[in-house]
């Protein structure tokens, strides 16, 4: 909170400051405005500055030390290792796969909740945040009793010639129960800020529910459903503690991680986590430009 | 052509009762109402946006009332913006045409055709963010007209319009009229009624008051509400009575405590009575004369009118009467003076 008031106020001000100066007339009142910043300063300001400057660095710090640390050519070796690549692999196709196969479920699920009036609807609204509130570990162990051989589910996915329990098909579902929220609430807010007229105008021009659908809710909302389904993908391919409880093996990069830490120690585990941390950057700084443009494009 | 029967609606608080229209193929008919009289929930209603849970809804006499919104050929224009942001002016016209199997020359050629009718053509590549409101309410028009809807109904088309556009759009709409659209416009302003309508009706608190041609409605109000629009302003519910002695067309109406005669030869009923303004003559003293009302009072309000004064009496209940500004000097009227008023009982009108 206190990062984001920092952050608005300094943009508000080189707003008005790049605004303003740039502009022919009206220097006067800029010049007004400059000298009434200059002349008294909002300790207000002064105070959130310094608190989010604090939080700020408390994120960037670990991360940046690590960074600093860790000589690139133990991260390059690293990259080189086979049993790193698959893993890294492994995490990549996992999440997405997460993101993709509960999506097709979610997204329907948010319009219903955005659209529809229901029974303990509110209720409801409440627990599909419940994978974000408890122990990680604990949302592992609640998902090994559903899936592992011994329960029904378990016993039909046998029958059908998979395990979940140290495959990859545990890892999907331990990353989606996990990150299936944020993806949620974002569709839903999405869905909602659809104005219904433009849904009912649709109708009334001929268009079946489903046209209406795919071609007005679906694009309107789209911004924020791609938002979700990056923090989806983004928390689910960093999940640990539910994972490591259904598929300690094969082993994706958050579980090796900790492998590697926990067998040989700090400096070991060090270029994997580089390693990872940078995908995840360069993967995130990516799908953000994406969602501009594509945001330039509706607005 | 479109025809409701007895349509009843109920949602929360408010019901729409015994809704019973015909609008004839090709009319202009305009429904007023006040802001929440249950206008845009008819329209929704005979759009299928509300389910109906009684009354019917015909189209060419066929009963459409459990159609699905979207076979109803059915245009609806609402109020607000209604434009897919999301899409190019061009594709928000050819919206309709492409839920449908139409080739893409072909909806180019319609898009096109529409486009020049409404004079919007320039328009058709820019984003929908960049247009005017007048701009906007003609491309909305302009992607209801093109799939060709039996009835066009318009949610206040004119009420975000400035004077110039509003102009503009009312000539745009009895052109699209005499082209042969039946439209039904649904609004708050009774100008709307008489300067496009061929039909109206006056709707209020969810019950159809009156309906019939502008000059019908007009002339004899049959509601408080039509008849201030139309600035007649003494007009009062009242209880006509039967006639007692030998001159059976002199009756009385009663009303708020006041006894007014009438000379009139409708049956004893409920009513209303109209006195216009400019018939009511107003004095300092009684006056003995063929006049056969009179009735004293104070003055309350001293207002200027377009020709002269109007001078609001409270004489139980509030009358208007129109002097000319000199006799107002004659008489010294100010607010407060006791006065007489009096009018001839064939200067009432009576209307059921």
């Amino acid at each position: 909170m206190a990062s984001d008031n920092w952050r608005v106020n300094t943009l508000h001000y080189w707003h008005v400051k790049t605004l303003h100066a740039t502009s022919q007339h009206d220097k006067n009142a800029t010049y007004k405005q400059k000298k009434a910043m200059f002349k008294k300063p909002d300790i207000l300001q002064l105070i959130f500055i310094f608190l989010g400057g604090l939080l700020l660095l408390f994120i960037i710090a670990p991360i940046a030390g690590m960074l600093i640390s860790t000589s690139p050519i133990e991260v390059f070796q690293t990259a080189a290792d086979k049993e790193v690549q698959s893993s890294i692999w492994l995490t990549l196709w996992t999440s997405m796969a997460g993101v993709i196969i509960f999506g097709l479920g979610a997204i329907p699920l948010a319009w219903i909740f955005a659209r529809k009036k229901f029974f303990m609807k509110r209720l409801l609204l409440g627990l599909i945040n419940i994978p974000v509130i408890i122990p990680h570990s604990a949302a592992g162990i609640a998902l090994l009793g559903l899936v592992s051989r011994n329960t029904m589910v378990g016993g039909l996915a046998e029958h059908a010639g998979f395990n979940f329990v140290n495959s990859p098909a545990g890892i999907i579902i331990a990353m989606a129960f996990v990150s299936i929220p944020y993806l949620l609430n974002s569709a839903i807010d999405g869905f909602t800020s659809v104005p219904e007229h433009l849904e009912k105008a649709a109708l009334t021009l001929g268009a079946s529910r489903a046209r209406v659908f795919f071609t007005i809710s679906l694009p309107l909302a789209a911004r924020q459903i791609f938002t979700g389904l990056i923090m989806m993908w983004g928390r689910g391919l960093s999940e640990f503690g539910a994972v490591v409880i259904i598929a300690y093996h094969p082993m994706i990069t958050p579980v090796m991680i900790f492998e590697r830490f926990n067998s040989f120690g700090l400096s070991y585990a060090k270029p994997v986590t580089v390693l990872f941390i940078c995908i995840c950057l360069v993967i995130f700084v990516a799908m953000n430009i994406i969602s501009r443009k594509k945001n330039a494009r509706t607005r | 052509m479109l025809e409701l029967d007895n349509i009843q609606y109920k949602v929360e608080d408010f019901s729409l009762i015994n809704i019973s229209l015909k609008i004839e193929t090709g009319s202009y008919f305009v429904l007023v109402g006040a802001s929440g009289s249950g206008k845009t929930m008819l329209l929704e209603i005979i759009a299928g946006l509300c389910n109906l849970s009684e009354g019917k809804v015909f189209i060419r006499g066929k009963d459409i009332t459990k159609f699905p919104i979207q076979k109803r050929n059915i245009g609806l224009v609402y109020q607000t913006r209604s434009l897919f942001p999301h899409m190019s002016v061009f594709d928000n016209i050819a919206y309709p045409l492409r839920s449908k199997k139409i080739s893409k020359t072909e909806i180019q050629k319609e898009v096109l055709t529409i486009s020049e009718d409404l004079g919007i053509s320039n328009l058709l590549q820019r984003k929908i963010q960049t247009l005017s409101g007048g701009e906007a309410q003609r491309v909305t028009l302009a992607r209801t007209l093109i799939f060709k809807p039996d009835i066009l109904l318009l949610d206040e088309p004119l009420s975000f319009l400035d004077v110039q556009l509003r102009k503009g759009m009312m000539q745009l709409l009895k052109k699209i009229n005499s082209n042969g659209q039946t439209i039904l416009h649904v609004t708050h302003d009774y100008t709307e009624a008489l300067q496009l309508g061929t039909q109206m009706a006056v709707i209020e608190k969810g019950l159809i008051l009156q309906t019939g041609t502008p000059s019908e409605v007009f002339m004899n109000p049959r509601s408080q509400f039509i008849a201030e629009f139309s600035g007649q302003k003494n007009f009062y519910k009242g209880i006509l009575e039967a006639a007692s002695g030998k001159d059976i067309q002199l009756r009385i109406f009663k009303t708020a405590g006041l006894e007014i005669q009438i000379l009139t030869e409708e049956t004893e009923s409920a009513g209303n009575i109209l006195i216009p303004e400019e018939s009511i003559s107003i004095s300092v003293a009684p006056v003995d004369s063929s006049l056969r009302n009179t009735f004293n009072g104070k003055v309350k309000h001293i207002l200027n009118a377009p020709l002269g004064v109007e001078v609001i009496v409270n004489i139980g209940v509030e009358i208007a009467v129109i002097v000319s500004s000199s006799s107002l000097e004659k008489l010294e009227l100010r607010e407060g003076s006791e006065v007489f008023i009096s009018f001839k009982a064939s200067a009432v009108r009576f209307i059921r």
